[in-house]
């Protein structure tokens, strides 16, 4: 069954279309990377998938269920800023996601529950070759170090879906070759369903197993508002995940 | 020679430059003080040092003939009080009221409205009719305070919380927090620091409230003593007492800015790129 499915969605403000007859259907474990020019509307699909917009027309099912119109634990993301949480250090950051759904009243753990999610935590900040600095604050760490933490925390919550908005976009470019070769693996090992969405078609192709193009296809000269972007491409990516293999340095949790 | 604002003082000539104004104007003083008690000795607007230790003596070491206290512990210990009690309530529900006007949009549309409101009643406007309801004990100096420095605070809170990312939000959110549990471990730690930097900045306002409420109705207290020997010119009493509220006052000052720095240390990294 697919996991995410759109069938028929328009977003539009006023009579500005943004997205018009997107016809989807992801299947589990696809790694899906949508590349598209600045304003075709990427960034708004992300956020109908996130809930944090509803479509104008169309419907958007998870795992055949309508989605839920906010942001819920069944889909996780990681933003290219502001993805981790300043006052909580990279083994707190990552340790939230459990405490959120073990205490719904303090919103903390303790005892036996806080010593299970912190070892799972200490497990996926080790995969994400962050063990060294788990007790440093995000402020005191790199760009990619931040990226990377962000990845731990929402895997580690195990979403339905993992939603990456330009994660790397702000990275130089030999790091954003590291933060590739990680995303691999995790994608290797915990085979998440994925939508990423990128300027950088390369990084889709190094990436994805699904590339998809946003477009405008129909353009009016008097009205460049009136018509939305489609999508124009849907190219399927021959992909051997055997060939991941981990990179030096780097202990999966597998 | 290098450009005037591409120098910059060191340690020894910062520390100079710091404590020449103050040096400055005490020198004015003395010669001020001994002009005019060279023509009249028995001048009272401008007290010599010796006059001034005198006062100190009685009012801040020897105790009372009347009560038995030493006069200037007492009154520092009930201005203290009130002051203390005040600031920690005004904090609290400044806190909470600023953390639900930000966090939660329907709670922000109710009670921004009555919270700008009030801050801009003039509190002192206020302070016959908390002598009316409250008579002339504690509950109304404080009261005083509270309405005063509060809504600022709330205010200041809220702002806070809006500047925080959308994305952090709405990340918790996908780690699975309810509403609650996003304002208790995102929004909260993330609004504390401004708490304090607030509080600061209201600590003068509290003390202008303060003074004013015990000038007007008290037994005791640092606003009642310089108000009550006012009848008596005695400027070598008031001079040593407004030099003690602003010792004081800055003394909380920096207090806070140290416990401030010390709680947040994850605050001094700066914003997250």
């Amino acid at each position: 069954m697919a996991v995410i499915e759109l069938d028929n969605v328009w977003q539009q403000y006023g009579a500005n279309v943004v997205l018009e007859r997107l016809n989807l259907r992801l299947a589990d474990g696809e790694f899906c990377v949508v590349v598209g020019a600045s304003g075709c509307g990427k960034s708004t699909f992300l956020r109908l998938l996130l809930g944090e917009e509803r479509p104008t027309r169309g419907r958007l099912l998870l795992d055949g269920q309508p989605l839920r119109d906010e942001p819920d634990a069944t889909r996780g993301v990681v933003f290219q800023r502001y993805s981790v949480y300043p006052h909580l250090s990279v083994l707190q950051n990552v340790m939230l996601g459990f405490e959120f759904r073990g205490a719904p009243l303090c919103g903390r753990l303790f005892a036996r529950a806080r010593r299970a999610a912190r070892e799972q935590a200490l497990a996926m900040i080790d995969a994400v070759g962050l063990a060294h600095a788990r007790t440093r604050f995000p402020g005191e760490l790199s760009g990619g170090m931040q990226q990377r933490l962000a990845l731990a925390q929402t895997l580690v919550a195990r979403p339905r879906l993992l939603l990456l908005d330009e994660p790397f976009g702000a990275l130089d470019p030999g790091i954003r070759a590291d933060m590739h070769r990680l995303v691999r693996e995790l994608w290797a090992t915990y085979r998440p369903t994925v939508v990423m969405v990128t300027h950088d078609l390369k990084e889709g192709f190094e990436l994805g197993t699904r590339l998809i193009v946003f477009d405008k296809v129909r353009h009016d000269p008097q009205a460049p508002n009136a018509y939305g972007a489609r999508i124009t491409y849907d190219l399927p990516i021959e992909r051997n995940t055997q060939r991941a293999a981990p990179a030096p340095g780097v202990g999966l949790a597998a | 020679m290098r450009s005037l604002i591409n120098q910059r003082p060191g340690r020894g000539l910062r520390f100079a430059l710091g404590v020449l104004p103050f040096a400055l104007l005490l020198v004015a003083y003395v010669a001020a003080s001994h002009a005019r008690l060279a023509v009249n000795a028995h001048d009272k607007l401008l007290p010599a040092m010796s006059s001034f230790g005198q006062a100190i003596e009685r009012f801040a070491l020897r105790p009372s003939a009347r009560t038995g206290e030493i006069q200037l512990w007492a009154d520092t210990v009930a201005s203290l009080r009130r002051l203390g009690t005040a600031v920690a309530l005004s904090a609290a529900l400044g806190l909470v009221i600023g953390i639900l006007m930000g966090a939660l949009p329907v709670a922000g549309a109710g009670l921004s409205p009555l919270v700008s409101g009030l801050s801009l009643v003039p509190p002192l406007a206020l302070l016959p009719i908390l002598f009316i309801v409250f008579g002339l004990g504690e509950v109304a100096k404080i009261t005083l305070i509270v309405i005063g420095i509060t809504p600022v605070i709330a205010r200041d809170i809220a702002l806070r919380v809006h500047e925080i990312p959308r994305e952090l939000i709405v990340k918790a959110q996908t780690l699975g927090a309810s509403s609650w549990q996003v304002m208790l471990r995102v929004v909260l730690p993330l609004a504390l620091p401004r708490l304090f930097s607030a509080v600061r900045l209201a600590l003068g306002a509290a003390w202008l409230f303060l003074i004013a409420a015990e000038a007007i109705a008290a037994e005791s207290g640092l606003g009642y003593r310089i108000f009550l020997v006012r009848r008596y010119l005695a400027m070598d009493v008031i001079l040593p007492y407004v030099a003690w509220i602003t010792l004081l006052a800055s003394l909380m000052d920096v207090a806070l800015a140290q416990a401030s720095h010390r709680l947040f240390r994850w605050a001094r990294f700066g914003q997250l790129g």
